[in-house]
């Protein structure tokens, strides 16, 4: 029998009920089926790649080349398409060049032994600089109609984007791997301390390796939705996303210091953002002061954690994991 | 009995609302135009100068039809930012829209949804590809290219009096839009002024290209008053180009007359000093007037968008041509007279 514990992930849930309760009061426009569906829409991209990165940062690490990776895969899907192959053949290509991106900042960190903060830096820039190369400055359009209307139409008979459908799939996956399989556990270990868990017989690079390629792929699979969701492929698509992504997994209870976090809470911190940001919008807030609150929440999701976790350290010297 | 004939007057009364509301309001400000139109006017970004004209004058426009218009938009000039706000103003259920596309493609997916739920989407400054044009009723843009070099040489031809020689200083040689404005100034001088002709006998021969840079323009500039010194104007139909022709036309005393495309917030100086009588461009107050207008008919069926159809805006006609684009006819042009309100402009 496991005791109860009241965790961060379950204050972000109580959060994102409010937001949509206080929502619905605030703006008639906010509460319906079309505006959820425009909000998963919405956070589609982020929640995806957002699943890989709270692995990564559990495990201690950090990608910020994410959004420059989804831009590069869906730079990669427009180049091999206007270059004449199958749209389905360009998917697959933009899917292994995310693949690939992730093995290099993986190689780069577990091999090379550099810190991953200066390596995605530095691929941050050199992905967004490969999509220019790739695409010069013009954007890839008239996309195939039976593609890209996955983009903007719902699941028939639903109010459901397609895009719900890998959403499910893939956060399904990351969440028994996290919580109920041996790869989890080693990535918390990881996490919480790597020289510990490398002697206790973990592979502790192979599995940072496979982690940042994982999160490379996922990067890729977000590059596929938004090439969709936007029906073109342009080399400047999903700037500064990376803050998006790397806000909710924060908000969502992972700590940023490693060894503590859940998916759930992280998917719940993904749609409590797109909920605040759809109330802010259809309350007419202007874009200016949208972006004074989205930068508030940010510091926020860093900054209350890391106050909780002090609280909690100064009370009680064990370490919990919240699950 | 009396239950009987209060039920029937309200239904006559009900009736006779519906028939009043369908037939005209009989407030309508515009006749052919709905009022109380719920309108969104969504620049490419907002904080932005240019487009704050733009939204000066969809907003004289909106008065007059009686809508109330929302000014509304991202603050980064990208399409998937200006998407959320397409998202937002279908939720809000809004009637029209009217948008300059920061992306000819990334929006065009959510202008569909915005058709699809009834909002009727007109472009204007900037348009949605030409594959797309079916996401929107009607463009309004600035003025059709071949318009652009004539009318430019129509300035040149009131500066120097329809008489004398003439040179091109252009951007770059292989700048797309300055080439097609050129090749239409070349016929249109020899057959409307024959007083006039090129320096270089044809128009493809009297063309310096100053690459739009400010040091290449002037000495470009140089260079055509000491190979022609009989040169009587010059059209520079590029802002860089303009605004060096002016001020070396002012530094050497020159008495070449210049005229081109100018931002007159560039060129105040020496228009207000008599260096340059009149440059032109575009003007974005007129952009978002005629697009509201268009937009509040089309929603108010009195304007299909077809092409060869026609609306009224104001006081002008405006006609729909090839491609689903309306343009606003001569480029706006600038003079001492007007200069000092729209340098502060754009």
């Amino acid at each position: 029998m496991k005791k109860f514990t009241f965790g961060w992930d379950h204050g972000v849930t109580i959060f994102l009920v409010l937001t949509v309760v206080l929502g619905g009061f605030i703006s008639e426009y906010f509460a319906t089926i079309d505006n959820l569906s425009f909000v998963i829409q919405d956070i589609a991209e982020i929640a995806i790649i957002a699943l890989a990165m709270s692995y990564l940062i559990i495990a201690g690490e950090i990608d910020l080349s994410v959004a420059s990776i989804l831009s590069l895969s869906s730079a990669t899907i427009g180049f091999l398409f206007r270059n004449g192959t199958s749209f389905e053949m360009a998917i697959v290509g933009g899917l292994i060049v995310g693949l690939l991106c992730g093995l290099l900042n993986g190689y780069l960190v577990t091999v090379i032994g550099l810190p991953s903060l200066a390596v995605t830096i530095g691929t941050l820039a050199l992905f967004r600089g490969l999509c220019y190369a790739l695409l010069g400055n013009e954007p890839v359009n008239e996309l195939p109609e039976n593609w890209i209307v996955l983009g903007y139409e719902n699941i028939p008979g639903t109010f459901l984007p397609w895009s719900t459908i890998p959403l499910v799939i893939l956060a399904a996956i990351a969440w028994i791997v996290l919580h109920y399989t041996r790869i989890g556990r080693w990535t918390f270990a990881i996490g919480i301390n790597a020289e510990a868990a490398k002697f206790s017989g973990i592979p502790v690079a192979r599995m940072k390796l496979g982690l940042f390629a994982m999160t490379g792929l996922m990067s890729g699979v977000a590059g596929v939705v938004y090439t969709l969701r936007f029906a073109s492929a342009s080399p400047d698509g999903a700037v500064g996303y990376e803050l998006g992504v790397i806000a909710a997994v924060l908000f969502g209870g992972v700590s940023i210091a490693g060894g503590i976090g859940t998916l759930w809470g992280v998917l719940a911190a993904v749609f409590a953002l797109g909920a605040i940001r759809s109330v802010l919008q259809l309350i007419d807030f202007s874009a200016n002061a949208l972006l004074i609150v989205s930068g508030a929440l940010l510091l926020i999701s860093v900054v209350v954690p890391r106050a909780i976790e002090i609280a909690q350290s100064r009370r009680k010297s064990t370490f919990v994991t919240n699950k | 009995m009396q239950k009987k004939f209060a039920s029937v007057a309200a239904a006559v009364a009900i009736v006779g609302a519906l028939v009043a509301s369908s037939v005209a309001p009989a407030n309508a400000a515009v006749p052919g135009i709905k009022t109380g139109l719920k309108i969104a006017i969504m620049p490419k970004a907002v904080n932005i100068g240019y487009f704050t004209a733009w939204n000066k004058g969809a907003q004289t426009a909106c008065k007059e039809i009686g809508a109330k218009c929302t000014y509304v938009g991202p603050t980064e000039a990208t399409g998937p930012a200006q998407v959320q706000f397409i998202n937002k103003i279908i939720q809000q259920k809004y009637d029209v829209l009217v948008i300059s596309a920061a992306d000819q493609n990334a929006i065009v997916p959510s202008l569909r949804k915005a058709k699809a739920a009834g909002i009727t989407v007109v472009t204007s400054d900037a348009d949605v590809a030409a594959a797309s044009a079916s996401a929107r009723v009607v463009s309004v843009l600035p003025a059709a290219s071949a318009r652009i070099g004539t009318a430019e040489v129509d300035w040149i031809a009131e500066a120097v009096g329809k008489k004398g020689s003439i040179a091109v200083l252009s951007a770059a040689a292989t700048a797309a839009n300055q080439n097609a404005w050129i090749a239409a100034m070349g016929p249109y001088l020899t057959s409307k002024y024959p007083d006039m002709k090129w320096v270089g006998g044809t128009v493809d021969k009297s063309v310096f290209y100053g690459d739009d840079d400010a040091t290449k323009s002037t000495a470009q500039f140089a260079a055509i008053l000491s190979q022609y010194p009989d040169v009587a104007g010059i059209i520079s139909p590029t802002t860089v180009g303009v605004l060096a022709a002016a001020i070396e036309k002012k530094a050497k005393n020159a008495k070449v007359k210049v005229t081109g495309l100018g931002l007159p917030s560039q060129m105040a100086p020496y228009i207000e000093d008599g260096t340059v009588e009149k440059v032109g461009l575009w003007n974005p107050i007129d952009l978002g007037y005629v697009a509201v207008y268009a937009a509040a008919r089309a929603k108010s069926k009195s304007f299909t968008g077809k092409v060869g159809s026609s609306f009224k805006a104001g006081k002008k006609t405006y006609k729909v041509t090839a491609g689903g684009i309306a343009y606003l006819g001569d480029p706006f042009t600038f003079t001492k007279a007007n200069i000092a309100t729209f340098k502060k402009i754009y």
